[in-house]
């Protein structure tokens, strides 16, 4: 199921063996596509780590995994989805001029920063703040941030079923230029030019303004924060808001690069690459999860090619992370929240 | 008056300690442990006895209101109650005992389940073995497979084994999928089951007879819950509580917390891998379908909503999240739903699950918490004598 969601837009002969065998390389496609799939890579890579920022942030001032944040994620894909279906686009890309085009993405993308931002607003205020309130365990917020990311999940899965979403697309990607004989096309450039805009943007929010220098004091000292007359709670509230914003925006770029990928589980295992994103960039690290997300993204492009199955990025992915966390598990760029300045 | 109020303090204290000592605060299900631990021994081993044999009893009485029929056969029904209480008593080694999260638990379950499918289906071309020798192989396997994840992620913060360990169940079922030795969703047909022959020539242990299935998998619950009660009141019980309640303290004083944590781990998945080849032998076909992370929550849950940290509150979770989707097929696919609500409301309201963790005296027998609890009391006596004699002592004079 979730292989369909990972496969590379270059349609790749897959190498079905019929024999017992456990492993087969085949390097010799690794070489021939290795610039279209280190640009896929990265395109795949843009949208891991807008939802890794999610991960990060909510990290950097709870000290927790938001496991609901996949759900967000999710929810913000069915918010872009139901927009761009009842304003008339299909699974055949619209005949509409670029301008049209895009301003329904811009709309599109709004309500999926509010879908998310509602999902991620909601968790907070109903799992997570009567926790802080009883100054609950470790263990018993990650256990409530795993109910609620089920509970997400069957929720969709009730009033969507176990299909997908139909596909929806936005426009035919169009070939712009080659960078070492890559085609490099519209819908590419795109999605990491914005994503890598929302990123700046959000670096330089949480590094100049007033509320961000309040983001940074609580990743720091909740206490002393409190102390120093920073109201936590609506802290933490604005962190899982900006979470969803960029989930939502994330779930633009990830419907438009994958149409028929918005399925109730969907956002699951996109969690985990995302979050393994952000530990590889160094947990809590704003810039580390871009850098993260992008090498995820490609590293994993490259693990399908070498192992023949698109399945394969999800292992390749994970056993990154089992690395990463074995030999640096600060990250890459390991710095926390806290500690980035102004 | 004023004279009075110490005394008035020292008997709350007495009263709250020796309540303390003697189970625990006030609490649902509390009254049941008191009533249990002032049992006398006797008393013990005749109601353990009376519970066994009525637990054994079960899918043959198949009794009218609990019965899972007509949906769901309810020998059956008891023997997938009963792998999932294997299922929980292990986790609970590794959430309850050592404050792990083992999100990816499933995957020792898959590991256990394709080991028995290796080494006894006549769809696999590795060595064929009898199908009980795959019971400690699956067991021991697992355990390979627990040291190996848990050496590179147990020395980090325990949450981040969370995301590994969730990561590695999602990864399990995949190379289940992509491997072609392991077989997709074609699987292996025909997995083994231990001998003996009935009377009609039909093997005793067959996939549509649940209760001899189901005999077995009590009996190994047995087995597992005698290795690991001793564990838990030994050194390694209390290192684990010690971490779990505090890993920085547990190490200053001590205590060899990565190890520990490694061998909690290690067991946690060895039950794990053993609960799965269970299972597999009883459905008799394993292929990539069962192991989805979905039932690794369920498995969580079971642990969470029984009490983690307490035997009997596992088992009791475990069964009660493999019962209820049976009995009740009309909410069987609201499920990961309901459990998944469940599990945000108890952390709020009921962290402690059904059945709490006992959080006293854990490490000593019953004749232990009888005698301090008797010596708390003669402590606060003669206290109180001690001041009823300075009351007197101060009122002479006056007089």
């Amino acid at each position: 199921m979730l292989a369909t969601l990972f496969s590379l837009s270059a349609a790749l002969p897959a190498s079905v063996s019929t024999d017992n065998s456990w492993i087969n390389f085949d390097v010799t496609s690794l070489l021939q596509n290795f610039w279209p799939a280190t640009f896929d890579g990265l395109t795949f890579g843009a949208i891991y780590a807008l939802i890794a920022l999610g991960y990060t942030l909510v990290y950097g001032v709870l000290n927790l995994i938001n496991f609901a944040h996949s759900e967000v994620f999710i929810m913000g894909c069915y918010g872009v989805v139901f927009t761009l279906t009842s304003l008339g686009f299909g699974p055949n890309a619209p005949n509409l001029s670029i301008w049209a085009i895009i301003f329904n993405l811009i709309l599109a993308m709004l309500v999926g920063m509010v879908f998310s931002v509602v999902t991620a607003f909601v968790v907070e205020r109903v799992a997570y703040r009567p926790l802080r309130r009883r100054g609950a365990s470790r263990l018993a917020f990650l256990i409530t941030a795993l109910g609620a990311s089920f509970s997400i999940q069957y929720l969709i899965f009730l009033v969507r079923g176990s299909n997908a979403e139909p596909a929806v697309t936005m426009f035919i990607p169009t070939p712009i230029f080659q960078v070492f004989g890559a085609i490099i096309d519209s819908q590419q450039l795109t999605i990491v030019i914005a994503a890598i805009v929302m990123m700046v943007a959000t670096d330089q929010y949480i590094r100049r303004t007033r509320v961000g220098r309040g983001i940074r004091a609580v990743a720091q000292d909740p206490d002393t924060a409190t102390l120093m007359g920073v109201n936590k709670d609506r802290i933490i509230v604005t962190t899982f808001v900006i979470g969803g914003i960029l989930a939502g925006a994330a779930a633009l770029f990830y419907v438009m690069k994958v149409p028929s990928g918005v399925i109730y589980n969907g956002g699951f295992v996109l969690g985990i690459k995302a979050f393994a994103a952000a530990v590889l960039g160094g947990i809590g690290n704003v810039r580390g999860a871009l850098l993260g997300g992008l090498l995820i993204g490609v590293i994993g492009n490259y693990g399908q090619l070498l192992l023949g199955d698109s399945q394969w990025t999800d292992v390749v992915a994970f056993i990154v992370l089992v690395l990463v966390l074995l030999i640096r598990p600060s990250g890459l760029l390991g710095q926390t929240l806290g500690r980035s300045r102004a | 008056m004023s004279e009075q109020t110490p005394v008035r303090t020292t008997r709350a204290v007495q009263l709250t300690e020796s309540r303390e000592a003697l189970g625990g605060r006030k609490q649902f299900l509390g009254g049941w442990r008191r009533r249990w631990n002032r049992m006398a021994r006797w008393q013990q081993w005749l109601f353990l006895i009376i519970v066994l044999a009525a637990v054994y009893y079960l899918p043959v009485a198949n009794p009218w209101l609990i019965t899972t029929e007509p949906g769901n056969d309810f020998p059956i029904a008891c023997f997938q109650m009963a792998v999932y209480a294997l299922v929980a008593v292990g986790l609970n080694v590794v959430v309850g005992f050592a404050g792990l999260l083992d999100l990816g638990y499933i995957a020792f379950f898959a590991i256990g389940s394709y080991t028995a499918a290796f080494f006894t289906s006549p769809d696999s071309s590795l060595i064929h073995i009898p199908y009980l020798w795959t019971l400690p192989l699956a067991l021991g396997i697992a355990m390979l497979f627990g040291v190996a994840l848990g050496l590179p992620t147990l020395r980090l913060r325990g949450d981040y084994l969370a995301i590994v360990t969730l990561g590695f169940g999602e990864i399990i079922r995949i190379l289940a999928t992509i491997i072609p030795a392991a077989r997709g969703q074609v699987g292996f047909k025909e997995v083994g089951h231990p001998p003996g022959t009935a009377s009609d020539g039909q093997p005793i242990f067959s996939v549509s007879n649940g209760v001899p299935w189901y005999w077995l998998a009590v009996t190994v619950i047995i087995v597992i819950l005698l290795l690991v009660g001793n564990l838990e009141r030994s050194r390694v019980g209390r290192a684990w509580i010690a971490i779990r309640e505090d890993e920085d303290a547990a190490e200053i004083m001590g205590v060899p917390t990565f190890k520990f944590k490694l061998w909690a781990f290690a067991i946690g998945a060895g039950v794990g891998g053993l609960s799965g080849a269970l299972f597999a032998g009883q459905v008799g076909f394993v292929n990539n379908q069962k192991f989805d992370v979905a039932t690794s929550m369920l498995f969580v849950a079971a642990v969470v909503l029984g009490g983690s940290g307490n035997k009997v509150g596992a088992i009791l979770g475990g069964a009660i999240v493999a019962y209820i989707p049976l009995r009740f097929t009309a909410i069987a696919d609201y499920k990961y739903l309901i459990f998944g609500i469940i599990l945000i409301v108890l952390m709020i309201f009921r962290p402690q699950g059904l059945v709490a963790a006992k959080a006293h005296l854990l490490t000593y027998s019953r004749l232990a918490l009888d005698k301090v609890s008797e010596f708390r009391a003669a402590r606060v006596a003669s206290e109180q004598e001690k001041a009823a004699a300075a009351e007197a002592a101060k009122g002479v004079p006056n007089e």
